[in-house]
C-alpha cells in the first residue's frame, strides 16, 4: 500500500485545528469546516440563480403567460439545467463529502489547500460556462448534443468545473486514509460515509467520461477535430450524466440515514443490508447510458434490455432496499423512542415540525413513488417509445433530483447551519413550512409535467400552440390545463426554493452565535431518547413500515401496467 | 447509528431480518419480471422499434427522399408536396430545420418500411396525438416497419431541441381507409 502510506505522509506536515462539537461530540476540524462552509454556500447561490430560471422556464411554457422570447427561453433553459443539475448539486455533494469523511470520522482533512484550489477551479469553470451561455452563441442545452455546437469556453467550464470536483473526490478518499492510518475510529466507516464513499466512486467514473466526452467535443468546436458522432456522443456524454444521477442518489440517500441519525437515533435494521444496497449501486449503475438510447437508431435490443435495466435491475434492487430499510429504521428508532401505539402512532408523532425531518421523509416518499416509479418505466425498452423526449422526461427527473436529492439537501442544511455554521435558525416558523412549500411545488412540477408528456407535449419547446409552424398541430386541451398547473407548482416550489435562500444566507450571516452551553431544541430533535447504542436494530416488528412498503409496491405494479396498456394501442411497428 | 462506526467490528455475519429478506426477495423477483416481460414483448407484442439503421452521407438521403417525392407526389399542402406512396414500399422522411418533409399519405391496416434521417441536426420525430417518439440522427438512417392502426391526420413535431426554430418543425402523416372510403 504505497500510495496509501504516501498520501498520509505528503499531508503530515499540517497540525490541524480541532474544535469539539457540542452536540455530537465529535471533533471538528476547521479547515474542513470552513471548506464545508464554502461548498455550501456556492451551492446555495446557484441553485438560487439556477432556480430563479426555473421558474422563469416553467412561466415560459405556461400558455396563458408565456413569459420569454423564445431565443431568451432556450438560453435561459440551457443555464437552468446546467446551474441546478451540475453546480447546486455537485457543491453541495463535495460539502458532504467532507463531513462524512472529515468531521464523521473524526479525522483532519487530506491537503485544504488543495481542496480550496478544486473549490476555485469550480466556481471559475461555472461562471465561464455561465457566461458563455449568457453570452448567447452557447444554447445548445446542458446536454450539448453534436452536431450543434457550442462556444469551446463553454465546454471549457464544464471540464474545469468537472476537473475542481475530482479533486474534492480525492481528498475524500485521503482523509478516509488519514483517518484510517491514524485510528481516528473504530471498526468500520460509519454508514453514512459509506454511501458518500458509495458517491465518490461513482463520481470518478463520472467526471473521468465527462472529460473524455467533453474534450474532443471542446477541440471540435475549436476546429481542431473534424467530426464528433453524434451516436458515440450520447453514450459517452450519458456515462457521465447518468451515472452522475447515482452519485446523487447515492448521497441523498447517505443524507437519508444521516437525518434520521441525527434527529431520531435511528439505526440501520442491518448494516449488512444497508451497505449491500450502496454497493449494488456501484456494481451496476455504470450501464446507465442505456436508457438514453432507446429511441436510437441502429442498437440492438439486446444490448438495450441489458444495459437499460442495470442488469436485470440490480440497482432499482439498491434503492427499494433503502425504500424499506429508511423507514424501517425511522419506526424502529420511534419505537424505541416510546411512540409504539398502533401501526403508525411513529410516524404521525414523528417530528414534522422539524424541517430537517420534514423534508428528508417527504423527500423520501417523492423520490420513491414519483421519481423512482417514473424512471423505471420510462426506462423500458419498448415503453420508452411513448414519452422519450416529451416533457414527461423533465417531470420524472424532477422527480427525482428535485422532490428527491434538493429537497433532501434542503433538509441536511437544516442540521448543517447549526452544527458546522454553527449558528442558531433565523425564522424558525417559515423553516418548518418551507420543505412543504418546497415539496409541494416540487411534486406538482413533476407530475403535471409528467402528465403532459403522456399527452405528448414535447420537451424543451418554446410555442404549444405552434404559432408559426406551416403546418399547424394542436394539442389537445388536457395538455394546456397540465402546462397551467405546472406554471402555478413553479411559482410554489420557487417560493419554497426563494424561503430556502434567504433562511441559509440569513441564517449565515446574522443567525445568533451558537456558543457553548447553548441548548440546542431546534432544529435537533429534543426527545431525551435519541441517544442509543449503535450497530444494527435487530428483532423488532415494523407494521408501518410494511404497509408503506406494500403500498409502493402496489402503485408499481400497477403503474407499470398501465404503461403497457398504453403502448398496446399504438400503432404497430417493429 | 448511522453516522458512527457499526457496533460490532464484524457486521457482514450479522444475521438479517426476516422483513428484509422478504422485501429484498420481493424486488429482485419484481427486477426479474420485468427484465424477461421486456424480452416477451418481442414475442407477444406489437410494439418494439427496430433496430435496422444503416450510415449515410446526408446529402445521399437528401436524394432518396426526393426521388421517391417525386414518384409518388399527390398534392400540396402549405407547400410541402403529399406523397402517397402504394402499401408495402419503402418510405422516406426527412427531418430538416425545421420542417418534416413531406407530408405522407399512408393507408390504415397497411405496413410500409419508414426510413427515417436527418440532413443537419438531431431531430425528435413525434408522432401526435399517437405519441410515438423516435430519436432521428444524422448520418444514420433508421428504417422502421409501420402500420396505421387508425385513420385521421396526425401531426409529427419535433421534440429534440434543434435550435431557434425548434417550435415550428412540423409535419404530418395522413391515414386513409380506403376500406372505409369504397363504401
Ligand atoms: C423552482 C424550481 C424549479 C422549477 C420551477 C423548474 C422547472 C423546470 C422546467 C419547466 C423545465 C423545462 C422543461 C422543458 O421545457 O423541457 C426544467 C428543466 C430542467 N430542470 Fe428544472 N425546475 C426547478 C428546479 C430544478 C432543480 C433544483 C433541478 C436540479 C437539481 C432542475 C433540473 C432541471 C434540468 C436538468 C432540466 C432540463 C434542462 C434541459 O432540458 O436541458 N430543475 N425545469
Ligand atoms: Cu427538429
Ligand atoms: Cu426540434
Amino acid at each position: 500500500m504505497t500510495t496509501f502510506e504516501g498520501v498520509v505522509a505528503a499531508t503530515r506536515g499540517r497540525t490541524a485545528n480541532f474544535r469539539t462539537c457540542q452536540f455530537t461530540g465529535l471533533k471538528v476540524d476547521i479547515a474542513a469546516q470552513r471548506l464545508i462552509i464554502a461548498n455550501a454556500v456556492a451551492a446555495v447561490v446557484f441553485l438560487a440563480i439556477g432556480g430563479l430560471m426555473g421558474l422563469m422556464v416553467a412561466l415560459t411554457r405556461w400558455p396563458a403567460v408565456h413569459l420569454l422570447p423564445a431565443e431568451w427561453f432556450y438560453l435561459i433553459l440551457t443555464a437552468h439545467g446546467a446551474n441546478v443539475l451540475l453546480y447546486w448539486i455537485i457543491f453541495f455533494e463535495i460539502a458532504v463529502l467532507y463531513f462524512a469523511s472529515a468531521v464523521l470520522l473524526n479525522s483532519r482533512l487530506a491537503a485544504p489547500k488543495l481542496g480550496w484550489l478544486g473549490f476555485i477551479l469550480m466556481v471559475a469553470g461555472a461562471v465561464i460556462t455561465n457566461v458563455a451561455v449568457l453570452q448567447g452563441e452557447s444554447t445548445v442545452m446542458f446536454t450539448s448534443y453534436p452536431p450543434m455546437m457550442a462556444r469551446p469556453h463553454f465546454y471549457l467550464g464544464i471540464i474545469l468545473f468537472a476537473v475542481g470536483a475530482l479533486i474534492g473526490c480525492g481528498l475524500f478518499f485521503a482523509t478516509l486514509m488519514i483517518a484510517r492510518a491514524e485510528r481516528t475510529y473504530e471498526g468500520s466507516i460509519p454508514l453514512v460515509t459509506f454511501g458518500a464513499l458509495t458517491a465518490a466512486i461513482i463520481a470518478v467514473f463520472t467526471l473521468v467520461s465527462g472529460a473524455i466526452i467533453l474534450i474532443p467535443t471542446m477541440l471540435w468546436s475549436m476546429g481542431l477535430i473534424r467530426d464528433i458522432d453524434p451516436l458515440m456522443y450520447k453514450l459517452v456524454w450519458w456515462a457521465m450524466g447518468h451515472s452522475s444521477q447515482q452519485i446523487n442518489v447515492s448521497a441523498h440517500v447517505s443524507v437519508w440515514y444521516m437525518i434520521a441519525a441525527l434527529l431520531l437515533g435511528a439505526k440501520p435494521l442491518s448494516e449488512k443490508v444497508s451497505r449491500g444496497a450502496f454497493f449494488l449501486y456501484i456494481l451496476f449503475l455504470q450501464l446507465a447510458s442505456a436508457h438514453h438510447l432507446l429511441a436510437e437508431p441502429g442498437i440492438s435490443s439486446e444490448w438495450k434490455i441489458v444495459n437499460t435495466s442495470y442488469m436485470m435491475y440490480l440497482a432499482v434492487l439498491g434503492s427499494m432496499i433503502h425504500g424499506l430499510t429508511v423507514p424501517g429504521s425511522i419506526e424502529a428508532a420511534q419505537r424505541r423512542n416510546g411512540f409504539n401505539r398502533g401501526v403508525f402512532e411513529w410516524l404521525r408523532k414523528a417530528p414534522w415540525g422539524n424541517p430537517a425531518f420534514a423534508g428528508m421523509f417527504l423527500s423520501l416518499v417523492m423520490f420513491g413513488f414519483i421519481g423512482g416509479i417514473s424512471g423505471v418505466v420510462l426506462g423500458t425498452e419498448q415503453l420508452n417509445v411513448l414519452m422519450h423526449n416529451t416533457i414527461y422526461v423533465p417531470g420524472h427527473f424532477h422527480g427525482t433530483v428535485v422532490a428527491g436529492t434538493t429537497l433532501a439537501f434542503m433538509a441536511g442544511t437544516y442540521l448543517v447551519l447549526p452544527l458546522i455554521f454553527q449558528r442558531d435558525i433565523i425564522w424558525p416558523r417559515l423553516a418548518r413550512i418551507q420543505p412543504y412549500l418546497f415539496g409541494l411545488g416540487a411534486a406538482g412540477i413533476s407530475m403535471f409535467m409528467m402528465g403532459a408528456g403522456t399527452l405528448g407535449v414535447a420537451r424543451r419547446h418554446w410555442d404549444i400552440n405552434f404559432t408559426d409552424a406551416v403546418i399547424g398541430f394542436q394539442h389537445s386541451p388536457g395538455a394546456f390545463l397540465m402546462m397551467g398547473m405546472n406554471g402555478i407548482s413553479a411559482i410554489l416550489a420557487a417560493l419554497g426554493g426563494i424561503l430556502y435562500v434567504l433562511i441559509v444566507v440569513g441564517t449565515a450571516l446574522f443567525g445568533k452565535k451558537i456558543v457553548a452551553g447553548h441548548k440546542m431544541t431546534f432544529p435537533l430533535h429534543s426527545s431525551a431518547n435519541v441517544v442509543s447504542k449503535y450497530g444494527s436494530e435487530g428483532h423488532i416488528k415494523l407494521p408501518g413500515t410494511i404497509v408503506l412498503v406494500t403500498i409502493f409496491f402496489l402503485s408499481f405494479v400497477l403503474y407499470y401496467f398501465v404503461n403497457w396498456k398504453y403502448l398496446s394501442d399504438l400503432w404497430l411497428f417493429r | 447509528m448511522a453516522i458512527s462506526s457499526p457496533e460490532r467490528r464484524v457486521w457482514w455475519n450479522e444475521p438479517v431480518e426476516r422483513l428484509e429478506l422478504i422485501w429484498i426477495a420481493v424486488a429482485l423477483l419484481w427486477g426479474l419480471f420485468m427484465f424477461f416481460f421486456m424480452i416477451a414483448w418481442h414475442f407477444i407484442g406489437g410494439q418494439n422499434l427496430s433496430s435496422e439503421a444503416y450510415r449515410v452521407v446526408p446529402s445521399a438521403y437528401q436524394e432518396k427522399v426526393d426521388a421517391f417525392a417525386e414518384k409518388y407526389t399527390v398534392g400540396d399542402e402549405s407547400g410541402t408536396p403529399i406523397v402517397r406512396p402504394p402499401a408495402g414500399v419503402d418510405v422516406y422522411l426527412l427531418g430538416r430545420l425545421w420542417q418534416w418533409w413531406p407530408v405522407l399519405q399512408l393507408e390504415k391496416g397497411q405496413s410500409y418500411r419508414l426510413h427515417l434521417s436527418s440532413v443537419d441536426w438531431q431531430h425528435g420525430f413525434s408522432l401526435q396525438p399517437t405519441n410515438i417518439n423516435i430519436q432521428v440522427h444524422p448520418g444514420y438512417e433508421h428504417i422502421i416497419t409501420l402500420t396505421p392502426t387508425e385513420a385521421g391526420e396526425f401531426g409529427i413535431i419535433c421534440n429534440e431541441f434543434c435550435g431557434i426554430g425548434h417550435h415550428t418543425m412540423t409535419g404530418k402523416i395522413i391515414v386513409v381507409d380506403s376500406k372505409a372510403e369504397a363504401k
